[in-house]
Protein backbone atom coordinates (compact mmCIF):
# COMPACT_ATOMS: atom_id res chain seq x y z
CA UNK A 1 0.00 0.00 0.00
CA UNK A 2 1.36 3.43 -0.85
CA UNK A 3 1.07 6.07 1.84
CA UNK A 4 0.02 9.60 1.01
CA UNK A 5 2.76 12.10 1.45
CA UNK A 6 2.94 14.29 4.57
CA UNK A 7 4.26 17.26 2.62
CA UNK A 8 3.12 20.48 4.24
CA UNK A 9 1.97 18.81 7.46
CA UNK A 10 3.28 20.71 10.50
CA UNK A 11 4.34 18.40 13.33
CA UNK A 12 5.85 19.22 16.71
CA UNK A 13 7.15 16.58 19.09
CA UNK A 14 8.76 16.42 22.49
CA UNK A 15 11.87 14.35 22.85
CA UNK A 16 13.37 13.74 19.47
CA UNK A 17 16.99 13.19 20.42
CA UNK A 18 16.72 9.49 21.29
CA UNK A 19 14.48 6.43 21.15
CA UNK A 20 11.02 6.78 19.66
CA UNK A 21 11.29 10.58 19.34
CA UNK A 22 14.41 10.40 17.21
CA UNK A 23 12.88 7.68 15.04
CA UNK A 24 9.80 9.89 14.62
CA UNK A 25 11.85 12.94 13.61
CA UNK A 26 13.53 10.84 10.91
CA UNK A 27 10.34 9.13 9.70
CA UNK A 28 8.29 12.33 9.58
CA UNK A 29 11.01 14.33 7.84
CA UNK A 30 11.47 11.50 5.33
CA UNK A 31 7.78 11.73 4.45
CA UNK A 32 8.00 15.46 3.84
CA UNK A 33 6.45 16.82 7.06
CA UNK A 34 7.70 20.07 8.58
CA UNK A 35 9.08 18.99 11.94
CA UNK A 36 9.92 20.89 15.12
CA UNK A 37 11.26 18.84 18.02
CA UNK A 38 12.24 19.93 21.49
CA UNK A 39 14.31 18.32 24.21
CA UNK A 40 16.40 19.38 27.17
CA UNK A 41 19.94 18.91 25.92
CA UNK A 42 21.08 21.83 23.77
CA UNK A 43 23.95 19.83 22.28
CA UNK A 44 21.88 16.80 21.34
CA UNK A 45 19.10 18.96 19.90
CA UNK A 46 21.64 20.75 17.72
CA UNK A 47 23.19 17.43 16.60
CA UNK A 48 19.84 15.90 15.58
CA UNK A 49 18.81 19.12 13.75
CA UNK A 50 22.13 19.02 11.90
CA UNK A 51 21.67 15.36 10.92
CA UNK A 52 18.10 15.99 9.72
CA UNK A 53 18.22 19.10 7.53
CA UNK A 54 15.01 21.08 7.42
CA UNK A 55 13.91 20.07 10.92
CA UNK A 56 13.77 22.65 13.71
CA UNK A 57 15.41 21.70 17.01
CA UNK A 58 14.49 23.65 20.14
CA UNK A 59 16.21 23.25 23.51
CA UNK A 60 13.48 23.40 26.14
CA UNK A 61 12.24 21.55 29.21
CA UNK A 62 8.57 20.67 28.87
CA UNK A 63 8.23 20.20 32.64
CA UNK A 64 8.94 23.90 33.33
CA UNK A 65 5.83 26.05 33.47
CA UNK A 66 7.60 29.32 32.68
CA UNK A 67 8.96 27.91 29.42
CA UNK A 68 5.61 26.72 28.07
CA UNK A 69 4.51 29.72 26.03
CA UNK A 70 8.03 30.63 24.95
CA UNK A 71 8.38 27.10 23.59
CA UNK A 72 4.93 27.28 22.02
CA UNK A 73 5.88 30.55 20.33
CA UNK A 74 9.05 29.06 18.86
CA UNK A 75 7.17 26.02 17.57
CA UNK A 76 4.50 28.18 15.95
CA UNK A 77 7.11 30.51 14.45
CA UNK A 78 9.20 27.62 13.13
CA UNK A 79 6.24 25.85 11.51
CA UNK A 80 3.95 28.87 10.82
CA UNK A 81 1.22 27.13 12.81
CA UNK A 82 0.62 23.53 13.85
CA UNK A 83 -1.34 20.46 12.73
CA UNK A 84 0.03 17.66 14.92
CA UNK A 85 1.55 17.64 18.40
CA UNK A 86 3.20 14.46 19.68
CA UNK A 87 3.82 14.44 23.43
CA UNK A 88 6.50 11.79 23.44
CA UNK A 89 9.12 12.75 26.06
CA UNK A 90 8.81 10.71 29.24
CA UNK A 91 10.34 10.50 32.67
CA UNK A 92 10.66 7.10 34.28
CA UNK A 93 10.40 8.37 37.85
CA UNK A 94 12.91 6.83 40.26
CA UNK A 95 15.92 5.09 38.70
CA UNK A 96 16.43 2.27 39.42
CA UNK A 97 12.71 1.51 39.54
CA UNK A 98 11.36 1.36 43.08
CA UNK A 99 8.25 0.12 44.87
CA UNK A 100 5.74 2.91 45.33
CA UNK A 101 6.26 2.78 49.08
CA UNK A 102 9.94 3.56 48.51
CA UNK A 103 9.32 6.23 45.84
CA UNK A 104 10.29 9.70 46.98
CA UNK A 105 7.46 12.21 46.65
CA UNK A 106 9.81 14.32 44.56
CA UNK A 107 10.34 11.46 42.09
CA UNK A 108 6.57 11.04 41.72
CA UNK A 109 6.28 14.79 41.13
CA UNK A 110 8.97 14.72 38.46
CA UNK A 111 7.19 11.89 36.64
CA UNK A 112 3.87 13.76 36.82
CA UNK A 113 5.48 17.05 35.73
CA UNK A 114 7.11 15.52 32.67
CA UNK A 115 4.50 12.93 31.66
CA UNK A 116 1.25 14.66 32.59
CA UNK A 117 1.36 18.32 33.58
CA UNK A 118 3.94 19.33 30.97
CA UNK A 119 1.99 17.81 28.06
CA UNK A 120 -1.23 19.30 29.50
CA UNK A 121 0.24 22.80 29.60
CA UNK A 122 1.88 22.66 26.20
CA UNK A 123 -1.20 21.20 24.56
CA UNK A 124 -3.28 23.97 26.12
CA UNK A 125 -0.90 26.64 24.84
CA UNK A 126 -1.05 25.14 21.34
CA UNK A 127 -4.81 24.46 21.22
CA UNK A 128 -5.49 27.84 19.64
CA UNK A 129 -3.25 26.94 16.73
CA UNK A 130 -4.77 23.44 16.45
CA UNK A 131 -8.25 24.96 16.44
CA UNK A 132 -7.19 27.32 13.64
CA UNK A 133 -5.86 24.34 11.67
CA UNK A 134 -9.18 22.51 12.12
CA UNK A 135 -11.19 25.54 10.96
CA UNK A 136 -9.06 25.63 7.83
CA UNK A 137 -9.94 22.00 7.11
CA UNK A 138 -6.50 20.70 8.08
CA UNK A 139 -5.85 17.77 10.40
CA UNK A 140 -5.62 18.85 14.04
CA UNK A 141 -4.25 16.06 16.17
CA UNK A 142 -2.57 15.50 19.51
CA UNK A 143 -0.85 12.16 20.09
CA UNK A 144 0.07 11.34 23.66
CA UNK A 145 2.55 8.48 23.93
CA UNK A 146 1.54 6.18 26.75
CA UNK A 147 2.39 2.67 27.81
CA UNK A 148 0.81 -0.61 28.82
CA UNK A 149 2.00 0.39 32.31
CA UNK A 150 -0.91 2.85 32.17
CA UNK A 151 -3.31 -0.12 32.12
CA UNK A 152 -1.56 -3.00 33.88
CA UNK A 153 -0.43 -2.59 37.50
CA UNK A 154 3.22 -3.62 37.08
CA UNK A 155 5.04 -3.65 40.41
CA UNK A 156 7.96 -1.16 40.51
CA UNK A 157 6.50 0.96 37.66
CA UNK A 158 4.38 3.06 40.04
CA UNK A 159 5.40 6.67 39.31
CA UNK A 160 5.60 6.05 35.58
CA UNK A 161 2.41 3.95 35.42
CA UNK A 162 0.37 6.44 37.43
CA UNK A 163 1.49 9.36 35.26
CA UNK A 164 0.81 7.47 32.02
CA UNK A 165 -2.61 6.29 33.27
CA UNK A 166 -3.49 9.91 33.97
CA UNK A 167 -2.19 10.97 30.54
CA UNK A 168 -4.33 8.28 28.87
CA UNK A 169 -7.44 9.43 30.69
CA UNK A 170 -6.65 13.06 29.94
CA UNK A 171 -6.46 12.10 26.27
CA UNK A 172 -9.86 10.40 26.34
CA UNK A 173 -11.62 13.30 28.06
CA UNK A 174 -9.97 15.89 25.84
CA UNK A 175 -10.85 13.92 22.73
CA UNK A 176 -14.52 13.95 23.77
CA UNK A 177 -14.45 17.67 24.52
CA UNK A 178 -12.58 18.77 21.42
CA UNK A 179 -14.24 16.51 18.84
CA UNK A 180 -16.83 19.20 18.10
CA UNK A 181 -14.00 21.63 17.38
CA UNK A 182 -12.37 19.28 14.89
CA UNK A 183 -9.42 18.38 17.13
CA UNK A 184 -8.53 14.78 18.00
CA UNK A 185 -6.53 13.71 21.05
CA UNK A 186 -5.26 10.13 20.97
CA UNK A 187 -3.27 8.07 23.44
CA UNK A 188 -0.92 5.64 21.72
CA UNK A 189 0.95 2.77 23.37
CA UNK A 190 3.98 2.04 21.20
CA UNK A 191 4.83 -1.20 23.03
CA UNK A 192 8.07 -2.23 24.79
CA UNK A 193 10.84 -0.72 22.69
CA UNK A 194 14.60 -0.96 22.64
CA UNK A 195 15.22 2.60 23.85
CA UNK A 196 17.44 4.37 26.39
CA UNK A 197 14.36 4.71 28.64
CA UNK A 198 13.76 0.98 28.61
CA UNK A 199 17.43 0.30 29.28
CA UNK A 200 17.23 2.55 32.34
CA UNK A 201 14.17 0.68 33.60
CA UNK A 202 15.26 -2.87 32.76
CA UNK A 203 19.05 -2.86 32.34
CA UNK A 204 19.29 -6.64 31.81
CA UNK A 205 16.43 -6.99 29.29
CA UNK A 206 16.97 -9.22 26.27
CA UNK A 207 17.06 -6.49 23.63
CA UNK A 208 16.27 -8.97 20.87
CA UNK A 209 12.76 -9.36 22.30
CA UNK A 210 12.09 -5.62 22.24
CA UNK A 211 10.41 -3.68 19.45
CA UNK A 212 12.58 -1.40 17.33
CA UNK A 213 11.64 2.27 17.86
CA UNK A 214 11.66 2.68 14.06
CA UNK A 215 8.81 0.19 13.83
CA UNK A 216 6.77 2.07 16.46
CA UNK A 217 7.54 5.33 14.63
CA UNK A 218 6.21 3.84 11.38
CA UNK A 219 2.97 2.90 13.14
CA UNK A 220 2.54 6.41 14.54
CA UNK A 221 3.30 7.97 11.15
CA UNK A 222 0.67 5.69 9.61
CA UNK A 223 -1.82 6.86 12.23
CA UNK A 224 -1.01 10.51 11.42
CA UNK A 225 -1.48 9.80 7.72
CA UNK A 226 -4.82 8.18 8.41
CA UNK A 227 -5.99 11.23 10.38
CA UNK A 228 -4.72 13.58 7.67
CA UNK A 229 -6.72 11.72 5.03
CA UNK A 230 -9.79 11.72 7.27
CA UNK A 231 -9.51 15.48 7.87
CA UNK A 232 -9.21 16.24 4.17
CA UNK A 233 -12.10 14.02 3.25
CA UNK A 234 -14.43 14.80 6.12
CA UNK A 235 -16.68 17.63 5.00
CA UNK A 236 -18.98 17.30 8.00
CA UNK A 237 -16.45 18.98 10.28
CA UNK A 238 -17.81 21.98 12.12
CA UNK A 239 -14.92 24.02 10.67
CA UNK A 240 -16.07 27.59 10.33
CA UNK A 241 -19.64 28.74 10.27
CA UNK B 1 -14.34 54.71 34.35
CA UNK B 2 -11.32 53.14 35.99
CA UNK B 3 -8.56 50.96 34.68
CA UNK B 4 -8.72 47.20 35.26
CA UNK B 5 -5.52 46.61 37.20
CA UNK B 6 -5.42 42.82 37.49
CA UNK B 7 -4.32 40.55 34.68
CA UNK B 8 -7.41 38.34 34.66
CA UNK B 9 -8.68 37.61 31.15
CA UNK B 10 -12.18 36.54 32.13
CA UNK B 11 -13.14 38.03 35.50
CA UNK B 12 -16.36 36.31 36.65
CA UNK B 13 -18.02 39.71 37.04
CA UNK B 14 -17.00 41.07 33.61
CA UNK B 15 -19.80 43.01 31.96
CA UNK B 16 -20.93 43.73 28.43
CA UNK B 17 -22.87 46.82 27.43
CA UNK B 18 -24.96 46.03 24.37
CA UNK B 19 -25.64 49.10 22.25
CA UNK B 20 -28.20 48.51 19.51
CA UNK B 21 -28.17 50.28 16.17
CA UNK B 22 -31.04 52.42 17.44
CA UNK B 23 -29.08 53.40 20.55
CA UNK B 24 -30.90 51.17 23.05
CA UNK B 25 -28.66 50.07 25.93
CA UNK B 26 -28.67 46.89 28.00
CA UNK B 27 -26.21 45.24 30.36
CA UNK B 28 -25.40 41.54 30.27
CA UNK B 29 -22.75 39.32 31.80
CA UNK B 30 -19.87 39.21 29.32
CA UNK B 31 -19.65 35.44 29.66
CA UNK B 32 -23.11 35.43 28.01
CA UNK B 33 -21.81 37.00 24.78
CA UNK B 34 -23.06 33.99 22.81
CA UNK B 35 -26.60 34.68 23.99
CA UNK B 36 -26.26 38.38 23.09
CA UNK B 37 -25.64 37.38 19.45
CA UNK B 38 -28.24 36.02 17.04
CA UNK B 39 -28.37 32.64 15.33
CA UNK B 40 -26.89 33.18 11.88
CA UNK B 41 -24.36 35.78 13.09
CA UNK B 42 -20.66 35.17 12.52
CA UNK B 43 -18.19 36.10 15.27
CA UNK B 44 -14.71 36.74 13.87
CA UNK B 45 -11.70 36.79 16.23
CA UNK B 46 -8.01 37.61 15.91
CA UNK B 47 -5.96 34.47 16.65
CA UNK B 48 -2.57 36.23 16.75
CA UNK B 49 -0.37 35.03 19.61
CA UNK B 50 1.37 37.84 21.44
CA UNK B 51 5.11 38.20 20.97
CA UNK B 52 7.06 39.20 24.11
CA UNK B 53 7.92 42.43 22.32
CA UNK B 54 9.55 44.41 25.12
CA UNK B 55 13.34 43.98 24.99
CA UNK B 56 15.53 45.61 27.61
CA UNK B 57 19.09 46.40 26.60
CA UNK B 58 21.80 48.90 25.91
CA UNK B 59 22.45 51.53 23.23
CA UNK B 60 26.04 50.53 22.56
CA UNK B 61 27.46 53.92 21.38
CA UNK B 62 26.47 55.59 24.67
CA UNK B 63 26.05 52.50 26.89
CA UNK B 64 22.74 54.03 27.95
CA UNK B 65 20.04 51.58 29.10
CA UNK B 66 17.07 51.40 26.75
CA UNK B 67 13.84 49.49 26.28
CA UNK B 68 12.82 48.52 22.77
CA UNK B 69 9.18 47.76 22.03
CA UNK B 70 8.75 45.96 18.76
CA UNK B 71 5.84 47.70 17.05
CA UNK B 72 5.63 46.84 13.39
CA UNK B 73 6.64 44.40 10.69
CA UNK B 74 6.09 44.17 6.95
CA UNK B 75 4.51 40.75 6.84
CA UNK B 76 3.45 37.86 9.05
CA UNK B 77 5.82 35.42 7.37
CA UNK B 78 7.64 33.65 10.19
CA UNK B 79 10.97 34.04 8.40
CA UNK B 80 10.43 37.80 7.98
CA UNK B 81 11.79 38.75 11.39
CA UNK B 82 14.96 40.68 10.66
CA UNK B 83 13.45 44.13 10.24
CA UNK B 84 11.00 45.76 12.61
CA UNK B 85 9.59 49.14 13.43
CA UNK B 86 10.40 49.75 17.08
CA UNK B 87 9.59 52.22 19.79
CA UNK B 88 12.57 53.13 21.98
CA UNK B 89 12.48 54.37 25.57
CA UNK B 90 15.29 55.49 27.84
CA UNK B 91 15.90 54.01 31.27
CA UNK B 92 12.98 52.58 33.24
CA UNK B 93 10.34 49.91 32.94
CA UNK B 94 6.61 49.39 32.80
CA UNK B 95 6.08 50.54 36.37
CA UNK B 96 6.72 54.11 35.21
CA UNK B 97 3.85 55.66 33.23
CA UNK B 98 4.65 55.69 29.54
CA UNK B 99 4.16 59.47 29.44
CA UNK B 100 6.86 59.85 32.09
CA UNK B 101 9.48 57.66 30.44
CA UNK B 102 12.64 59.51 29.45
CA UNK B 103 13.52 59.52 25.76
CA UNK B 104 16.31 57.26 24.52
CA UNK B 105 19.75 58.70 23.84
CA UNK B 106 19.90 60.32 20.39
CA UNK B 107 19.74 57.45 17.88
CA UNK B 108 21.50 57.38 14.54
CA UNK B 109 21.37 55.00 11.60
CA UNK B 110 24.00 52.32 12.13
CA UNK B 111 23.94 52.45 15.94
CA UNK B 112 24.28 49.03 17.54
CA UNK B 113 21.79 47.88 20.16
CA UNK B 114 22.49 45.00 22.56
CA UNK B 115 19.24 43.41 23.69
CA UNK B 116 20.02 40.43 25.91
CA UNK B 117 21.25 37.71 23.53
CA UNK B 118 20.13 39.74 20.50
CA UNK B 119 22.10 42.26 18.45
CA UNK B 120 20.41 44.86 16.29
CA UNK B 121 21.26 47.97 14.32
CA UNK B 122 19.24 51.11 13.82
CA UNK B 123 18.43 51.41 10.12
CA UNK B 124 16.32 54.55 9.94
CA UNK B 125 14.74 57.16 12.16
CA UNK B 126 11.03 57.39 11.49
CA UNK B 127 10.31 61.05 12.07
CA UNK B 128 10.42 60.89 15.86
CA UNK B 129 13.22 60.36 18.40
CA UNK B 130 11.40 57.32 19.79
CA UNK B 131 10.49 55.58 16.54
CA UNK B 132 13.04 53.73 14.41
CA UNK B 133 13.40 50.77 12.16
CA UNK B 134 15.90 48.18 13.31
CA UNK B 135 17.50 45.06 11.87
CA UNK B 136 18.46 42.04 13.99
CA UNK B 137 21.60 40.04 13.28
CA UNK B 138 21.29 36.28 12.76
CA UNK B 139 18.96 33.73 11.21
CA UNK B 140 15.20 33.75 11.84
CA UNK B 141 15.67 30.85 14.29
CA UNK B 142 18.30 32.76 16.25
CA UNK B 143 16.08 35.86 16.33
CA UNK B 144 12.99 33.96 17.50
CA UNK B 145 15.08 32.20 20.13
CA UNK B 146 16.43 35.54 21.37
CA UNK B 147 12.98 37.09 21.55
CA UNK B 148 11.59 34.00 23.30
CA UNK B 149 14.39 33.96 25.87
CA UNK B 150 14.74 37.66 26.52
CA UNK B 151 11.45 39.34 25.62
CA UNK B 152 8.70 40.30 28.03
CA UNK B 153 5.12 41.18 27.19
CA UNK B 154 4.67 44.91 26.61
CA UNK B 155 3.10 46.29 29.75
CA UNK B 156 1.71 49.55 31.10
CA UNK B 157 1.73 51.03 34.61
CA UNK B 158 -1.97 50.38 35.30
CA UNK B 159 -1.16 46.67 35.79
CA UNK B 160 1.39 46.45 38.60
CA UNK B 161 2.27 42.74 38.57
CA UNK B 162 4.71 41.70 35.84
CA UNK B 163 2.78 40.05 33.02
CA UNK B 164 3.55 36.45 32.11
CA UNK B 165 3.10 35.09 28.61
CA UNK B 166 -0.04 33.19 29.67
CA UNK B 167 -1.56 36.49 30.82
CA UNK B 168 -1.41 37.86 27.28
CA UNK B 169 -2.07 34.82 25.08
CA UNK B 170 -5.74 34.38 24.31
CA UNK B 171 -7.30 30.92 24.22
CA UNK B 172 -7.17 31.29 20.42
CA UNK B 173 -3.49 32.23 20.15
CA UNK B 174 -1.89 30.68 17.06
CA UNK B 175 0.69 32.43 14.87
CA UNK B 176 2.97 34.73 16.92
CA UNK B 177 2.16 38.09 15.36
CA UNK B 178 0.69 40.55 17.88
CA UNK B 179 2.77 43.17 19.71
CA UNK B 180 0.10 43.63 22.34
CA UNK B 181 -2.65 41.11 23.00
CA UNK B 182 -5.73 41.28 20.77
CA UNK B 183 -7.51 41.72 24.08
CA UNK B 184 -11.10 41.66 22.84
CA UNK B 185 -10.38 37.95 22.34
CA UNK B 186 -9.86 37.47 26.09
CA UNK B 187 -13.63 37.00 26.31
CA UNK B 188 -13.47 33.69 24.39
CA UNK B 189 -12.82 30.35 26.02
CA UNK B 190 -13.57 26.84 24.80
CA UNK B 191 -16.82 26.73 26.72
CA UNK B 192 -17.97 29.85 24.88
CA UNK B 193 -17.02 28.33 21.52
CA UNK B 194 -19.32 25.41 22.32
CA UNK B 195 -22.16 27.78 23.33
CA UNK B 196 -21.74 29.83 20.13
CA UNK B 197 -22.03 26.66 18.10
CA UNK B 198 -25.06 25.46 20.07
CA UNK B 199 -26.79 28.79 19.44
CA UNK B 200 -26.09 28.66 15.71
CA UNK B 201 -23.58 31.50 15.79
CA UNK B 202 -20.67 30.92 13.43
CA UNK B 203 -17.08 31.40 14.53
CA UNK B 204 -14.04 32.21 12.41
CA UNK B 205 -10.56 33.62 12.90
CA UNK B 206 -8.00 35.72 11.09
CA UNK B 207 -4.51 36.75 12.12
CA UNK B 208 -3.71 40.44 12.54
CA UNK B 209 -0.55 41.97 14.00
CA UNK B 210 -2.24 43.94 16.77
CA UNK B 211 0.05 46.87 17.45
CA UNK B 212 1.01 48.99 20.41
CA UNK B 213 -1.77 51.01 21.98
CA UNK B 214 0.20 53.89 23.45
CA UNK B 215 3.61 55.50 23.01
CA UNK B 216 3.50 58.05 25.80
CA UNK B 217 3.85 60.88 23.29
CA UNK B 218 0.83 62.68 21.81
CA UNK B 219 2.53 63.32 18.47
CA UNK B 220 3.39 59.64 18.08
CA UNK B 221 0.04 58.44 19.42
CA UNK B 222 -1.57 60.46 16.63
CA UNK B 223 0.25 58.16 14.16
CA UNK B 224 -1.31 55.01 15.65
CA UNK B 225 -2.24 52.48 14.58
CA UNK B 226 0.82 51.84 12.45
CA UNK B 227 0.45 49.72 9.31
CA UNK B 228 -0.42 46.19 10.42
CA UNK B 229 -0.11 43.01 8.33
CA UNK B 230 -2.90 40.46 8.45
CA UNK B 231 -3.80 37.08 7.03
CA UNK B 232 -7.33 35.93 6.17
CA UNK B 233 -7.83 32.15 5.79
CA UNK B 234 -10.00 30.88 2.93
CA UNK B 235 -12.39 29.29 5.42
CA UNK B 236 -12.95 32.68 7.08
CA UNK B 237 -13.63 34.42 3.76
CA UNK B 238 -16.11 31.65 2.93
CA UNK B 239 -17.82 32.05 6.30
CA UNK B 240 -18.14 35.83 5.78
CA UNK B 241 -19.63 35.33 2.30
CA UNK B 242 -22.07 32.72 3.57
CA UNK B 243 -23.15 34.94 6.47
CA UNK B 244 -23.69 37.94 4.21
CA UNK B 245 -25.64 35.86 1.70
CA UNK B 246 -27.97 34.53 4.37
CA UNK B 247 -28.60 37.89 6.02
CA UNK B 248 -26.57 37.28 9.20
CA UNK B 249 -24.32 39.84 10.81
CA UNK B 250 -20.54 39.80 10.81
CA UNK B 251 -19.44 40.64 14.36
CA UNK B 252 -15.80 41.67 14.76
CA UNK B 253 -14.19 40.69 18.05
CA UNK B 254 -11.99 43.75 18.46
CA UNK B 255 -10.65 46.69 16.52
CA UNK B 256 -7.91 44.63 14.85
CA UNK B 257 -10.46 42.27 13.32
CA UNK B 258 -12.39 45.28 12.06
CA UNK B 259 -9.24 46.71 10.48
CA UNK B 260 -8.38 43.42 8.78
CA UNK B 261 -11.89 42.68 7.48
CA UNK B 262 -12.41 46.21 6.19
CA UNK B 263 -8.89 46.26 4.74
CA UNK B 264 -9.69 43.09 2.79
CA UNK B 265 -13.25 44.15 1.91
CA UNK B 266 -14.55 43.74 -1.60
CA UNK B 267 -17.41 45.79 -3.01
CA UNK B 268 -20.00 43.10 -2.33
CA UNK B 269 -19.20 42.88 1.39
CA UNK B 270 -17.10 39.75 1.13
CA UNK B 271 -13.36 39.67 1.86
CA UNK B 272 -10.21 38.81 -0.08
CA UNK B 273 -8.34 35.70 1.05
CA UNK B 274 -4.69 35.88 2.03
CA UNK B 275 -2.12 38.35 3.24
CA UNK B 276 -2.70 42.09 3.36
CA UNK B 277 -1.54 45.26 5.08
CA UNK B 278 -4.02 47.38 7.01
CA UNK B 279 -3.17 51.03 6.50
CA UNK B 280 -4.92 54.24 7.41
CA UNK B 281 -7.50 54.75 10.11
CA UNK B 282 -11.09 53.77 10.45
CA UNK B 283 -13.23 56.47 11.99
CA UNK B 284 -15.99 58.96 11.47
CA UNK B 285 -17.05 58.87 7.85
CA UNK B 286 -15.51 55.47 7.08
CA UNK B 287 -18.03 53.35 5.20
CA UNK B 288 -17.93 49.87 6.68
CA UNK B 289 -18.42 47.21 4.02
CA UNK B 290 -18.16 44.00 6.04
CA UNK B 291 -18.43 44.48 9.78
CA UNK B 292 -21.95 44.89 11.19
CA UNK B 293 -21.09 45.01 14.88
CA UNK B 294 -18.02 45.14 17.08
CA UNK B 295 -17.19 43.70 20.49
CA UNK B 296 -14.46 45.81 22.04
CA UNK B 297 -13.07 46.93 25.37
CA UNK B 298 -14.60 49.88 27.14
CA UNK B 299 -12.57 52.93 26.16
CA UNK B 300 -12.32 56.53 27.30
CA UNK B 301 -13.32 58.97 24.54
CA UNK B 302 -9.73 60.26 24.56
CA UNK B 303 -8.35 56.79 23.71
CA UNK B 304 -7.10 56.21 20.16
CA UNK B 305 -9.33 53.12 19.84
CA UNK B 306 -12.40 55.26 20.41
CA UNK B 307 -12.11 56.97 17.04
CA UNK B 308 -12.81 53.64 15.32
CA UNK B 309 -16.15 53.38 17.10
CA UNK B 310 -17.30 56.52 15.26
CA UNK B 311 -17.52 54.41 12.12
CA UNK B 312 -20.20 52.35 13.89
CA UNK B 313 -22.29 54.96 15.69
CA UNK B 314 -22.97 58.66 15.77
CA UNK B 315 -21.84 61.01 18.51
CA UNK B 316 -25.19 61.00 20.30
CA UNK B 317 -25.27 57.21 20.68
CA UNK B 318 -21.59 57.03 21.63
CA UNK B 319 -22.02 59.78 24.22
CA UNK B 320 -24.99 57.92 25.75
CA UNK B 321 -23.01 54.69 25.81
CA UNK B 322 -20.01 56.39 27.40
CA UNK B 323 -22.18 58.03 30.04
CA UNK B 324 -23.69 54.62 30.83
CA UNK B 325 -20.26 52.98 31.10
CA UNK B 326 -19.23 55.80 33.42
CA UNK B 327 -22.36 55.57 35.55
CA UNK B 328 -22.06 51.80 35.99
CA UNK B 329 -18.34 51.92 36.73
CA UNK B 330 -17.17 49.81 33.78
CA UNK B 331 -13.47 49.04 33.83
CA UNK B 332 -11.26 50.13 30.95
CA UNK B 333 -8.10 48.82 29.30
CA UNK B 334 -7.17 45.34 28.13
CA UNK B 335 -8.42 43.42 31.17
CA UNK B 336 -11.55 45.53 31.55
CA UNK B 337 -15.22 45.25 30.60
CA UNK B 338 -16.60 45.26 27.07
CA UNK B 339 -19.02 46.84 24.69
CA UNK B 340 -21.05 45.27 21.86
CA UNK B 341 -21.82 48.03 19.39
CA UNK B 342 -24.08 47.52 16.38
CA UNK B 343 -23.45 49.60 13.31
CA UNK B 344 -26.12 52.18 12.62
CA UNK B 345 -28.28 51.16 9.67
CA UNK B 346 -27.66 52.84 6.38
CA UNK B 347 -31.08 53.17 4.69
CA UNK B 348 -31.15 50.84 1.70
CA UNK B 349 -31.92 52.20 -1.74
CA UNK B 350 -34.79 50.35 -3.32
Amino acid sequence: MTHPSLTGLRVALSGGTSGLGLALVRALAARGASVAFFARSTDRVAAVARDNPGTHGIASDVSKKDDTHRLAMRILAALSGLDVLVNNASSLGPVPLAPLADTACEDLEVALATNLVGPFRLTKALLGALGAAAREGRPALVINVTSDAAVTAYPLWGAYGVSKAALSHLSRIWDEELAAHGIRVLAVDPGDMDTPLHALAVPDADRATLKRPEEAAREIVALIEEEAVRARGDTSRPATA
Amino acid sequence: MRAATRAVQRPPDARLLVVSAGGALRHVARAALAEALRPGDLLVANDAATIPASLAGVHVPTLAPIEIRLAGRRSLAAADVREWVALVFGEGDHRMRTEDRPPPPPLRPGDTLRLGPLRARVIRLLGHQRLVSIRFAGSPEVIWEGIARHGRPIQYAHVAEPLAMWDVWTRLAALPAAFEPPSAGFVVDWGMLARLSARGVGFATLTHAAGISSTGDPALDARLPLDEPYLIPAATARAVAKTKASGGRVVALGTTVTRALEGAALRDGTVRVGAGLATGRIGRGTRLRVVDAIVTGAHEPTDSHYELLRAFAGDVVLARATAELERRGYRTHEFGDSLLLERFQVPRMK
